[in-house]
């Protein structure tokens, strides 16, 4: 999976939202980015109710069933438009439930297994902070839908990324338990921070237009802010390492597909059905 | 969702001061409000709290039956409505957990007397979900049998407890909608979906109407709590209620109601209906329903594999507050 070579497809060959759409096709682009976007929050709202029922405490499960709640949202407004943008009849349910990992754009950090809490936290914590940002430059995005759909999720988004901060600093100040498996879950997630600052053709096309936002316009304000929570926790900094990238070209951990599995089960079996 | 009453006797002690005793029984037969501070018999204490923790139990060990669904849930909106419905039980359990606190029990004990077997949780909840449509049957049947019982206790003698059912039934009703609104989906789908639909209800019929106890001449605690305003309406009048009202709503679904002995009365001005298998309901309240052991086992684990989590989360309160008092 590691920093694979860009694959080249004849332009002929590919369509909007294929495998590669080209960049000088502005709805192309615009529902490519869409997807990344509602990508991102419905794999991870996925993840998050895996949970229901089963954390450390009622409390815990009410604050992850409502980040997977949120996220759940901002994916179906986001899928729903990139199915208008896209123009071929498909909505939110129809992007969400009858694609498969090829077509999926989201960043790999979010489809990482939960782990214990201590793994889910970390991925919690480097993704809203990241999602945060990202979303304050998108509510002024020219492309209106966007700037109303970011500005409505920041505000659920700031939450998250307190609430997992906080847990960080709980964690890695609590017991030596929690803090070893605090480091644990850290070193896990790390080598997929690189990915969501990762800014190819596409990000580049879109940010020129004010659509889309470059990301490394804001990567040294995140490593700052991770910086600080990390320390506030007395938790050495993210080891770095070789980046893993491809989930945005549709190359993804093996763990998408068994995710796709359960979420797209009953869509898939019954395709004839509304539910 | 709602805990069946599963009581035992509730004997008020002979050494009970008689003259408090006459006051507390004249101010809950004025309908008063019972509060933590005041004056109660033990008897009342008791019940009310195994009552009021079955009941939050119930919230709890009711999420994973539905949890089961979340993940696989058949569409955006479907999966954000499953989300809030499991949310609002983790809340109605959360404030249930407070009102039985204010008896003078603590939430850990109440989890560990449900982790060891000795608290009851609804017996409805150690039955598997197999297909999506028992979600909707959850929501309509459990979930409208659960209004049925709650409704009353909004004017229950004991006040936290009222005010909580207040909130709780709220709630409950949208929950409820939101499950016959699938079963509408499923019962007006495909082939496959109405088969769903009507073997959903074929399972959840019978267990919903054992959700409302034992029948009322093997009830002997009724007479007490009615009289102490705990209960305020008969197992087997809330259970007539349910009858008469869901019946007609499995008609218009175009589902059969799984009892051949249905019918109106007209004379009564009731659905006469079967005889319960009351065995069934009490291999169920003895931990014997088909899933009870899984269930326990997903509470255990996850209070066990969470003891970490709490552990931290106590051990840096702890710090953070020495080191404000050094400061």
């Amino acid at each position: 999976m590691a920093s694979l070579p860009p694959i080249d497809i004849p332009p002929a060959t590919t369509g909007n939202g294929a495998f590669d759409a080209p960049a000088d096709d502005p709805n192309g682009a615009l529902f490519d980015y869409l997807l990344r976007l509602g990508d991102d929050s419905l794999v991870l709202g996925q993840r998050l109710s895996e949970w229901t029922g089963h954390a450390a405490s009622v409390e815990v499960d009410l604050s992850l069933a409502n980040i997977a709640l949120d996220l759940i949202g901002q994916a179906t407004l986001l899928l729903d438009y990139a199915g208008e943008v896209e123009g071929r009849g498909r909505d939110g349910d129809k992007l969400a439930f009858h694609r498969d990992v090829l077509d999926f754009r989201n960043c790999l950090l979010v489809e990482q297994p939960n782990g214990d809490f201590a793994q889910t936290m970390a991925r919690q914590f480097l993704f809203s902070t990241w999602q945060r940002r990202l979303l304050r430059h998108l509510a002024g995005s020219a492309d209106a839908r966007i700037a109303a759909i970011a500005e409505k999720a920041v505000k659920e988004v700031t939450y998250h990324a307190e609430l997992a901060a906080e847990w960080v600093i709980r964690l890695g100040d609590g017991t030596e338990e929690s803090r070893r498996r605090m480091m644990d879950g850290l070193e896990w997630m790390a080598r997929f921070v690189p990915e969501l600052f990762e800014a190819d053709g596409l990000t580049a096309f879109l940010a020129e237009r004010g659509v889309a936002a470059d990301p490394d316009s804001f990567r040294a304000d995140y490593e700052e802010e991770v910086g600080a929570v990390l320390a506030a926790a007395g938790l050495p900094l993210l080891p770095q390492q070789r980046p893993i990238l491809g989930g945005r070209r549709g190359h993804h951990s093996e763990h998408l597909g068994h995710l796709l599995c359960t979420m797209q089960f009953l869509p898939r079996t019954y395709p004839e059905a509304v539910w | 969702m709602y805990t069946t009453e599963l009581q035992k006797t509730a004997k008020v002690a002979s050494t009970e001061d008689p003259d408090k005793l006459a006051a507390f029984e004249a101010r809950v037969a004025a309908d008063e409000f019972i509060e933590p501070k005041d004056w109660m018999p033990e008897a009342y204490r008791r019940t009310l709290t195994r009552q009021i923790s079955q009941h939050a139990h119930s919230e709890i060990v009711g999420m994973l039956p539905e949890g089961n669904w979340i993940t696989r849930a058949p569409s955006l909106r479907r999966k954000a409505i499953l989300l809030a419905k499991v949310q609002d039980e983790a809340g109605h359990g959360l404030y249930l957990y407070s009102a039985a606190e204010t008896l003078g029990t603590s939430r850990e004990e109440m989890i560990e007397a449900l982790h060891s077997g000795k608290a009851k949780y609804s017996t409805i909840f150690n039955y598997p979900t197999l297909t999506w449509a028992d979600i909707g049957a959850i929501g309509w049947l459990v979930d409208g049998a659960a209004i049925m019982n709650q409704v009353p206790l909004q004017r229950t003698s004991y006040g936290p407890y009222a005010r909580a059912m207040v909130r709780v039934c709220k709630e409950e009703s949208f929950h409820q909608r939101q499950g016959y609104e699938i079963m509408m989906a499923m019962a007006a789908g495909t082939a496959d979906q109405k088969r769903m639909a009507q073997d959903a209800l074929n399972r959840w019929w019978w267990p919903s109407l054992m959700m409302f106890g034992p029948p009322d001449e093997n009830s002997p605690n009724t007479a007490q709590s009615m009289r102490w305003r705990i209960k305020r309406e008969t197992n087997d009048e809330l259970r007539q209620k349910f009858v008469d009202i869901t019946v007609p709503q499995a008609g218009a679904l175009g589902l059969t109601v799984p009892d051949p002995a249905l019918g109106w009365n007209e004379a009564r001005g009731h659905y006469d209906f079967g005889e319960i298998d009351w065995e069934e309901f009490y291999s169920v309240v003895r931990g014997e329903g088909p899933v009870a052991r899984e269930r326990m086992q997903a509470r255990r684990e996850a209070w066990e594999q969470g003891a970490w989590v709490r552990e931290a989360a106590a051990a840096h309160a702890e710090k953070h507050s020495r080191k404000q008092e050094a400061a």
